[in-house]
């Protein structure tokens, strides 16, 4: 069996979806910019649909989604957009250390042009203090961007009390809601949202198709594109349109939003599922992220004394991520699990489960099984595990990590505990 | 990452795993690595009176390729004298696992486990009273 659990980072396109997104790679193939025939007309009614569909779920008008390539084009517009065309009224954004990259990135990009950005630190379970985000407003502010639900570690942030939080003090308010949208209610208005970023791939639609929502009332906001050509998508994104993508993602909203109020329940019941069958066979085996706060698709569990890609090895028909460094091309374990404090060594051994809408109980079954020998395979194979059973404080140990350059011979050993 | 048919091969039938009496005056120990870093080895060794290691122990916390590297280790020194054994160099276990550039550090944190277990078995016979290195390890803070 093949057990697809990495859902957070992609999704299989739902076969329905596919079927909406076929005629318009074939005979509906015009140009949504084209006013002057039938084959312009048909694109363009089609992706105004798609646009329809996707601001529904949302609480939003359809004028005020903007089709991006993608998540991390949306937060890029959002992000360096905003503080282009606001830099007049202040040059202060506002996010968290455990945002994804693609909005931490823009952040930095900021900071080298001459803007002052604050990253919120986050608690244990990964939500920020609002207080502290409070704080942190200063008169020069002009954004704050704090995601929804993280995709590492799940935990939910307070969207609506952000929201009010920038409300009562004119600041605009950006959410990159890549893993809520589609799979947690969302309403921009009762939110407070003035922007919000989604992806078509993480709900069951196409890669390479994202939105943007851009708040037109109370307030109006704008944004300096990032691409600049035809002034497609009111000026803010040029560049023709993806039909067939956008008929998929507005397909893929339409089907999350019919089934908003059990499918993200039914999932939620399955990774409960997989939680409490790990649980009650292993010990030592830590949740990462909010106890109750987080999407209903995410599991991340710590696993003492095993590190992740060897746990992945030995269950390799099971697909999923680690937070582990030898996951990276950098040899850094997740930073988000690091902004948690949860303690290097167990970042290491990290596991990100991740379900969908295909998954079903016999899966979680399965995966259930291969997990608890993995894990009880590699715990006799682990000197960590040994030296636990034997009462060794493993917080007492000095450790020395591998110190000799490659081949070059060192003519000293290394203890713990020694020197 | 696909991984390398002699290390898949290394981690699912690893051999020598587990441990000898480190309190004993012919096991040397070796433990290196750190939780953190995500890779810790105990290497061990049991030497006859004429320094031939005779049997070789490890267990590994670490990735697929930090266990077939010490796995490979153990199977290598098996019968080598302990001048002998100083010989392997982790470029030799790179070749043979073939392990990827993003991996070197494991075949390192081999060759260290090897000379660390030397090292603490030469250790015992200069100074026969002093504890094994785990034992030390305990009473450390």
């Amino acid at each position: 069996m093949q057990v697809y659990l990495d859902n957070n980072a992609t999704t299989p396109l739902d076969p329905q979806v596919l079927v909406a997104m076929l005629p318009y790679f074939t005979e509906k193939f015009g140009n949504a910019a084209s006013r002057s025939h039938r084959f312009g007309w048909e694109a363009e009614q089609a992706v105004e649909t798609a646009r329809q569909q996707v601001a529904e779920l949302i609480g939003a008008d359809a004028k005020e989604i903007i089709w991006t390539s993608g998540a991390t084009e949306s937060n890029n517009i959002a992000v360096k957009g905003v503080a282009a065309m606001y830099a007049d009224k202040g040059r202060h954004v506002i996010t968290q250390v455990t945002e994804h990259k693609a909005v931490i990135d823009p952040c930095k990009y900021l900071e080298q042009h001459g803007f002052r950005v604050t990253f919120l630190p986050v608690d244990r379970l990964g939500r920020i203090d609002l207080p502290q985000l409070i704080d942190a407003i200063k008169d020069d502010t002009i954004l704050v961007s704090i995601m929804h639900g993280n995709n590492e570690i799940g935990t939910l942030q307070p969207l609506g009390e952000i929201g009010r939080i920038c409300k009562e003090r004119g600041i605009l308010f950006h959410t990159d809601c890549c893993q809520t949208f589609g799979k947690v209610p969302i309403h921009v208005e009762e939110m407070g949202i003035d922007l919000l970023s989604a992806s078509g791939h993480k709900i069951h639609g196409p890669k390479g198709v994202g939105a943007l929502y851009v708040r037109r009332k109370r307030p109006r906001v704008r944004c300096e594109p990032v691409l600049h050509g035809g002034g497609h998508e009111r000026g803010m994104r040029s560049g023709t349109l993806n039909v067939p993508g956008i008929v998929g993602m507005g397909a893929a909203a339409e089907l999350c939003r019919l089934h908003l109020d059990t499918e993200p329940a039914r999932v939620a019941a399955l990774r409960d599922r997989l939680k409490d069958g790990i649980l009650t066979q292993l010990d030592e085996v830590f949740l990462n992220g909010h106890p109750t706060e987080r999407t209903p698709s995410n599991l991340n569990l710590s696993f003492a004394y095993v590190e992740g890609e060897s746990m992945m090895m030995g269950m390799d028909d099971i697909a999923v991520s680690s937070g582990s460094a030898c996951t990276s091309a950098s040899l850094e374990p997740s930073y988000v699990l690091k902004a948690l404090g949860v303690g290097d060594e167990l970042a290491h051994s990290s596991i990100r489960f991740s379900l969908g809408r295909f998954n079903t109980q016999e899966e979680i079954d399965y995966t259930i099984g291969r997990v608890v020998g993995a894990v009880r395979r590699l715990r006799e194979l682990s000197p960590l595990y040994e030296m636990a059973k034997e009462g060794v404080d493993l917080k007492s140990v000095r450790w020395a990590g591998a110190v000799s350059q490659p081949g070059i011979a060192r003519d000293t050993g290394y203890s713990p505990g020694r020197s | 990452m696909p991984y390398g048919e002699k290390i898949i091969d290394h981690y699912q039938n690893p051999r020598n795993v587990g441990s000898l009496d480190r309190n004993s005056p012919n096991v040397g120990t070796g433990i290196v690595g750190a939780p953190e870093c995500g890779d810790v080895m105990k290497l061990q060794i049991l030497v006859d009176e004429d320094d031939n290691i005779v049997d070789a122990k490890f267990k590994t916390f670490g990735c697929g390729s930090a266990i077939a590297s010490s796995s490979l280790a153990t199977e290598w020194i098996k019968g080598r004298n302990l001048d002998d054994a100083l010989q392997i160099k982790n470029t030799d276990i790179v070749r043979e696992l073939a392990l990827p550039p993003v991996k070197i550090h494991c075949s390192v944190l081999a060759e260290d486990a090897v000379k660390a277990a030397i090292a603490d078995l030469k250790a015992k016979r200069t100074r026969p009273s002093a504890n094994a290195a785990v034992e030390v390890a305990i009473t450390a803070k």
